[in-house]
């Protein structure tokens, strides 16, 4: 035995993958646009000088913006675009996501606007570079909590069986004959407020049979392994035998269920703004443009671009999935591309999420 | 086989329970009132501030009938408990928006999508199967990985974007003009155009919802397929039967098809329920008035008995195909005993 940590293999393995690296390609804009948008897309100048005094907008704006600090007394609701003087620089998509601009609505792509205007002047590729944001933290934060909840569930069950394992595994048949999306949708439409932070809780709290699924049947398999024996007989607390012990070797099916399972949240979080549901209204998506699109047929441009993005993105995500459950459990590779393993009929694969 | 079932059938009933339990949780305890939407009528609660003390007193009152009249005033487990009864006899109460039996207005709109539901499946196996089998027979060709990629691209395609973008070129905006772009019928449709006349113009308009709620799973069905023939081919049974000399074609479709299709069975019950939620979406889209747009509208209207109700036909489908599939398993797999399937 080579003293090698495993996790190198698996990082080697997934480096050479043409899947890893295609993900990677999509994926390190998207990142790129979610932590830099502010930058990318704003009307808040890099600098301008205001008499005879030099400001940074576009950097004060992120401090203002977070509530770490305020925006300095000329600046205050100043309009930018009007008044920033003639050095000012601005970033390469000078507008803001939400800018309205009622005298410019439903303009085609043109110099001014590289994607074109909704139908309230507001800028489209702004809009897209923001969405990105929105999309990732939705799809982190939704399957992190589902993770936290499948993983706790799937690991008591598989580890104490019997009453508690029959328990949940009731709660899994409910919760898989549950129209999971229709009530995704009731949830979010009857909230007072809308919020994204709903539809991550939402999302989160029924997405997490799946990953419950998978650690319950890694838990079992590992129960009668002589390592869990080793550890209740020195008396260990089962909480730390379950979370300190097994789960690390359960880690490679969770982490790929994980991934997969971003890309079910951000197409579920596309479709419910693009159905007009739980989002604010003066937040922008991707799904919440693509949703204008279905009152104004002849704005192509609302119907390409953000689609373009969730599709690449949930792809991203899809691609990631693949190439880590392939470098996680080399066995499988090439043997079964996509989908499940027939024969046991173990999922490798949590069910889609039908949009 | 018997005792297997009525086990079966039996467990079906406190998962039943528990999913009408939850959903009526989480419809009735949201916040938002029906009764003062549906009583208060256009004064909303920015304008009832401003009325006059005995305005605002009949509003009140008004609020208070609405309640009573469909038993909102009652504690909440009572309630279901009368909702659960009432589901026995089938009764799923009135609309709280025209007053309607939500029964007869679920019936009008089932056909519909049993219609597009089925369409799809149908659809779905003719072209999942055959891709499938090609992958299977020809593995790691040109073509097996084009396919393989094919798929991965159709399982990332958002369906309402496919949907969006098929209206906004293909249905008659300024692009062009093959497929309506929604609705059932022409805008001139009537009874009396002979009978191929109206299906052709079913046909047309159901055309672009069947083929975007179906795409998803040509991705799916046919990885699953592929998978599933290759793992046959593996089988000794399978050398035995080259060994003696039988030709490919011989192999492929007459020994190992028929296993391999085994778990194709299974995965229905698997597709059924991503289905229903996709006709959500598709039938919103292409304003196809099914059960998924009564749904839809519903929400949007705080409907609760028709809400529960659209929740109660989805449980209940995905429950009785889950039944179905291991049914039929172990009618075309005599491997597969009930007493072991009812251990795992």
């Amino acid at each position: 035995m080579s003293a090698r940590p495993p996790s190198r293999d698996v990082l080697k393995r997934l480096t050479a993958s043409g899947t890893a690296r295609a993900a990677l390609v999509l994926l390190v804009p998207l990142v790129f646009c979610a932590l830099f948008g502010d930058l990318l897309a704003n009307d808040r100048p890099y600098t301008m000088t205001l008499k005879g005094e030099r400001y940074f907008p576009a950097f004060r704006g992120m401090l203002v913006d977070l509530g770490v600090t305020k925006w300095p007394g000329p600046l205050a609701g100043m309009d930018f675009k009007a008044d920033a003087g003639p050095d000012a620089a601005f970033p390469p998509v000078p507008y803001r996501p939400s800018g309205i601009d009622l005298t410019n609505p439903l303009a085609p792509p043109s110099a001014d606007h590289l994607l074109g205007t909704d139908k309230l002047g507001r800028d489209i590729l702004s809009g897209m570079i923001h969405g990105a944001r929105v999309s990732l933290t939705i799809g982190i934060v939704a399957v992190g909590i589902a993770t936290v909840i499948g993983v706790f569930l799937g690991a008591i069950a598989g580890f104490f069986g019997g009453i508690t394992d029959l328990a949940v595994n009731r709660l899994f048949e409910i919760m898989l004959a549950i129209p999971t999306f229709f009530l995704i949708i009731t949830v979010s439409a009857f909230v007072a407020e809308p919020s994204i932070f709903y539809i991550m809780a939402v999302i989160g709290l029924t997405g997490w049979v799946g990953i419950a699924r998978f650690t319950r049947n890694e838990f079992v398999t590992a129960r009668t392994i002589e390592y869990v024996t080793a550890a209740e007989a020195l008396g260990a607390h089962p909480l730390r035998i379950m979370f300190r012990h097994m789960l690390p070797n359960a880690m490679s099916p969770i982490i790929v269920a994980v991934v997969f399972g971003i890309a079910g949240a951000i197409l579920v979080e596309s479709g419910l703004s693009f159905l007009g549901i739980g989002v604010p209204a003066d937040v922008v998506t991707w799904g919440s443009i693509l949703n204008e699109a279905r009152g104004h047929t002849f704005a192509w441009w609302l119907a390409v671009f953000p689609g373009c993005a969730i599709f690449a993105t949930v792809l991203a995500y899809n691609l990631l999935g693949e190439a880590l459950r392939d470098a996680l459990d080399p066995k499988l590779k090439g043997k079964l591309p996509a989908g499940r393993s027939p024969r046991r009929g173990k999922a490798q694969r949590p069910e889609k999420v039908r949009t | 086989m018997a005792r297997y079932l009525v086990v079966r059938v039996l467990w079906m009933i406190p998962t039943f329970i528990g999913i009408t339990l939850i959903s009526f949780l989480i419809v009735h305890l949201a916040p938002g009132d029906p009764a003062k939407l549906a009583a208060g009528g256009g004064l909303g609660a920015g304008a009832g501030a401003g009325l006059a003390a005995d305005k605002r007193a009949a509003v009140n009152r008004a609020v208070t009938e609405w309640r009573t009249q469909f038993g909102l005033d009652k504690p909440l487990h009572v309630q279901y408990v009368v909702w659960l009864g009432n589901l026995v006899t089938l009764k799923f109460g009135e609309s709280f928006k025209d007053q309607q039996p939500v029964v007869e207005k679920i019936a009008r709109r089932l056909p519909v999508t049993i219609l597009l539901n089925v369409l799809s499946i149908a659809l779905i196996y003719l072209v999942a199967v055959p891709l499938g089998i090609y992958s299977a027979t020809h593995p790691y060709t040109f073509m097996d990985r084009l396919m393989t990629v094919g798929a991965f691209v159709l399982f990332s395609l958002p369906t309402f974007w496919v949907a969006i973008l098929a209206i906004v070129f293909l249905g008659g905006g300024d692009f062009y003009d093959v497929f309506p772009p929604g609705g059932l019928h022409a805008t001139d449709y009537s009874t009396a155009w002979p009978l191929l006349t109206r299906a052709g113009d079913l046909g047309i308009h159901l055309f672009l919802p069947v083929l975007i709620l179906s795409y998803g799973g040509f991705a799916e069905l046919s990885r699953f397929m592929r998978g599933s023939l290759l793992e046959t081919l593996t089988q000794n049974y399978i050398l035995t039967a080259r060994a003696k000399g039988l030709s490919e074609r011989v192999v492929v479709y007459k020994h190992a098809l028929r296993n391999s299709l085994v778990p194709m069975v299974t995965i229905l019950a698997g597709i059924l329920p991503s289905l229903i939620g996709g006709s959500v979406i598709v039938e919103s889209i292409f304003s196809i008035p099914g059960i998924g747009q009564l749904g839809f509208q519903a929400v949007l209207a705080r409907d609760y008995p028709v809400i529960m109700a659209v929740f109660t036909m989805g449980a209940l489908v995905t429950l009785v195909s889950i039944l179905l599939s291991d049914i039929l398993l172990t009618v075309v797999d005599p491997r597969v005993t009930f007493k072991r399937r009812v251990a795992s």
